[in-house]
């Protein structure tokens, strides 16, 4: 009984060394998402397009990603190819264009291909404040029912995507 | 830097007690972090100044590691500020403003973590750690006590101890006492 008390400080120590290790692997980067589980935020804002006005009832029916880009973010470039590879495969895909040159962000679309089945345009930032974006580029999932379920910050690629989107997306989809 | 022109104007250069007297409110104006953030706005009064102040140094910004939101030169910070401003001028109160941010970012906004079942161990933590310390010194301390209660010498052993190194001829042990 002794003996065992004598080590209780080493248990001590590698419990906590444990616990800070692991803490320092999690990225502090990032930030959990106020909105996962709420509504897209409310929002009545134009085309990039056409000017049409849009609103939340853009996502109604079956799950869809939410990008947010802009033609600033050097990022959003090395994203675009995938985006245009996942809008290939079928997934339906709402952009955000954030606090954006709409005359400029046509022409990105032009130039490098459209992925997008519609395009917001938030040239003053508020959906994007409201959506609690805090850089480009990040992606939502977002449910048929305008339910947030998924935020990835930074840029979505091939290993993203697989890894930890599409089961989320996949399982939305199912039902 | 208008207070060194105006005074250069005047006097044709400035002199080293008027520098002095400068230099520390220079200083001041220079180190305070919110002092950029601050000075681009106009403010209806002190008191607004003030609060505003007091709130975008309170907030972090969510794009950084630690700056708060008077600090941060991120175009998310420079928004936040003004929607901070924005929201006190509605006649918002200090708790919805940070509400609101927190509704949009997340706990990550506040520097001051809430009380709640996430942060219990966070706010309880260090003073449950002292205090499981200082029991432990305390009880340790006082086991020794019961354990050893006469540590050291007592008379007897002492005049034998004195008699013995006498006999060798060291005799240091009053010295050492």
């Amino acid at each position: 009984m002794a003996r065992i008390k004598l080590f209780v400080p080493l248990f001590i120590f590698v419990a906590l060394a444990a616990l800070l290790y692991f803490g320092l692997g999690r990225d502090p980067r990032e930030l959990p998402s106020a909105l996962v589980g709420r509504p897209v935020p409310a929002f009545a804002l134009p085309s990039l397009r056409d000017g049409k006005p849009l609103d939340a009832t853009l996502f109604r029916g079956g799950p869809r990603l939410l990008n947010v880009w802009g033609t600033w973010c050097g990022a959003c470039r090395d994203e675009h190819p995938f985006l245009i590879r996942l809008a290939g495969m079928g997934v339906p895909i709402v952009g955000l264009d954030y606090k954006d040159d709409p005359v400029a962000a046509r022409r990105w679309l032009v130039d490098m291909g459209d992925p997008y089945q519609e395009v917001i345009a938030d040239q003053d930032g508020r959906l994007s404040l409201d959506l609690g974006v805090y850089g480009a580029p990040e992606t939502y999932v977002v449910d048929g029912a305008g339910i947030i379920r998924y935020r990835h910050v930074g840029v979505l690629n091939e290993q993203v995507w697989r890894e930890r989107m599409e089961p989320v997306y996949r399982e939305w989809e199912a039902r | 830097m208008k207070v060194f022109r105006k005074t250069g104007a005047r006097r044709g250069r400035m002199s080293l007690s008027a520098m002095w007297r400068v230099f520390p409110v220079a200083l001041g104006l220079w180190w305070s972090p919110g002092a950029a953030a601050i000075a681009g706005q106009d403010f209806a009064g002190a008191a607004e100044q003030e609060r505003y102040r007091v709130l975008i140094e309170e907030l972090r910004c969510p794009q950084c590691q630690n700056q708060n939101l008077a600090a941060s030169d991120a175009p998310v910070a420079a928004d936040l500020r003004k929607e901070v401003l924005r929201l006190m001028r509605e006649g918002r109160s200090d708790t919805e403003i940070i509400d609101f941010l927190v509704d949009r970012y997340g706990d990550f906004v506040l520097y001051r973590p809430r009380w709640q079942s996430a942060t219990y161990l966070l706010w309880l933590g260090p003073g449950a750690l002292l205090v499981v310390a200082g029991l432990t010194v305390v009880l340790v301390v006082s086991r020794q006590r019961r354990a050893h209660p006469t540590a050291g010498l007592d008379e007897a052993a002492r005049e034998t101890l004195t008699r013995l190194l006498d006999e060798t001829g060291d005799n240091r042990l009053d010295d050492r006492r």
